[in-house]
């Protein structure tokens, strides 16, 4: 079924996927996790095109590693500075040639909707890794796949999500995902001018999310087991006065969490962090964000043979 | 037709397509919209705030010998959602229906995200819209996913 579901199609959303796709998505994770796969190649001859419109550090890696350790290659840019994008070139004869290129276009733009865009003119798989405020489904299946790895299970759980919910494509992508599960309830904390967007709200109400929103974590940091906190997006703010108002609103120290957290709190964080996290928490039990951002790979390995078909 | 014959501004067409009921003030904005190649050449009426039982007051766009098919004037109802369509020939009304929006709507609206790929200046892209309350008119652009209403909607293309 899962198998199916993902075999050479575009990963533009996560609302594109059912929970049984998901997790056959996270048991070839997991399974790729176990046998510690270095060097397979089940996807030599493969190139995969990397089209970095925006800065980024992890997504990128973690896909050009997971086509790697699959044994497939990999091209593309991670600025547009040295590319004809400088000289004018849209983005529809850009992804034309990439699709020309290469077997499967990973794409990350500043642009909302640029994936699906893309995606129409691609006739490979189009992946989003991130457009605009929009979405980010990869990162927010590593997130889910993070949990289930903490916690054994997402069902249950109370979540709390931090942060800029206004314009953090992670925070989208995660909870339309939570929507195809049935975690015990989702907390929001946000100053209120960085509360979610309509359309997300409609969207987890409509999917009967459970879910209350909060202007400080002060008030349900007792109840929580995942914390998913997130930075201001400050490259996003269309008023510079705006991000001023709201810079360092919200940070989590590790005495705050040793006074009010539970003690098997797990704190995720999409990365990059700036000042929202204090770095002392980095060293504690409620630190989960490096091991989260290490699934990345195993995650991106599976998602990756799951498109193309490939068993492991 | 609500208005009475001697009252009649303009007389009745012989054949052709009468966009009735719009909202009084409105009826510039509708014949704006129609394909303008489809209507080129034709005579056309617009009347502006006659009486109307139901409204009070309401516009009304005549236009000869062209037949308005369905699909050509559904999206009339992002501007006027209380017209009516009627299609005459030989001075009588054949046919009568009321504007419905379609479930999807491309390349007519403009996303107002600025960020949205819709607005970037050099692709071709259409814009794409899907219907997601019919009252009060709510629509979800395909792309950046924004929901709007139809205040301060612009419309880019035709119908």
């Amino acid at each position: 079924m899962g198998f199916v579901s993902f075999r050479g199609k575009d990963i533009i959303s996560i609302l594109d996927f059912s929970k049984s796709d998901l997790e056959t998505l996270f048991e070839r994770a997991y399974s790729i996790e176990r046998s510690k796969t270095r060097g397979l190649n089940v996807l030599r001859g493969r190139i995969m095109a990397l089209a970095f419109f925006e800065p980024s550090t992890r997504t990128r890696l973690s896909f050009t590693t997971a086509m790697k350790r699959l044994g497939g290659d990999v091209i593309g840019f991670s600025s547009v500075e040295a590319t004809s994008v400088m000289k004018g070139e849209n983005l529809t004869d850009t992804i034309r040639m990439l699709d020309a290129y290469s077997d499967i276009i990973v794409l990350r733009h500043n642009l909302e909707g640029a994936a699906r865009y893309a995606a129409e003119i691609a006739e490979n798989p189009v992946v989003n890794a991130g457009d605009g405020r929009c979405e980010h489904p990869t990162q927010s299946m590593l997130d889910l796949y993070t949990i289930y790895r903490l916690f054994g299970d997402i069902d249950g759980l109370n979540i709390g999500i931090m942060g800029d919910l206004k314009y953090a494509r992670t925070v989208a992508s995660l909870s339309y995902a939570l929507t195809l599960f049935k975690p015990n309830k989702v907390y929001y904390i946000a100053p209120p001018p960085l509360k979610l967007r309509e359309e997300v709200l409609k969207a987890i109400e409509k999917r009967g999310l459970k879910y209350e929103e909060y202007d400080n974590i002060e008030d349900v940091i007792s109840l929580l087991d995942v914390l998913y906190v997130v930075r201001i997006q400050k490259e996003r703010f269309p008023d510079p006065m705006e991000y001023e108002r709201v810079k360092g609103a919200y940070r989590i120290t590790l005495e705050f969490l040793e006074k009010n957290a539970r003690k098997n709190l797990k704190i995720l964080h999409p990365l990059p962090k700036v000042d929202e996290i204090h770095p002392k928490v980095d060293k504690s039990p409620y630190q989960a964000y490096f091991y989260q951002a290490k699934l990345g790979v195993p995650v991106r390995m599976a998602l990756l043979t799951l498109i193309f078909g490939v068993e492991v | 037709m609500s208005v009475e014959p001697h009252r009649l501004i303009v007389p009745k067409i012989h054949s052709g397509t009468v966009i009735d009921h719009i909202p009084a003030g409105k009826g510039l904005r509708v014949l704006s919209i129609l394909k303008a190649e489809k209507i080129r050449g034709q005579r056309i009426a617009l009347i502006m705030n006659v009486e109307s039982r139901k409204l009070g007051k309401k516009d009304i766009v005549k236009i000869e010998n062209v037949r308005l098919e369905e699909d050509e004037t559904n999206l009339i109802s992002l501007i006027a959602p209380t017209a009516t369509i009627n299609i005459i020939e030989n001075y009588e009304v054949i046919t009568k229906r009321k504007v419905q929006l379609p479930s999807r709507i491309k390349g007519l609206i403009k996303c107002p995200n600025p960020t949205c790929i819709t607005n970037a200046p050099n692709e071709p892209v259409k814009t794409s819209f899907i219907l997601i309350s019919r009252d009060p008119i709510k629509l979800q652009c395909e792309y950046c996913k924004i929901i709007i209403g139809t205040e301060g909607m612009v419309l880019v293309g035709k119908l």
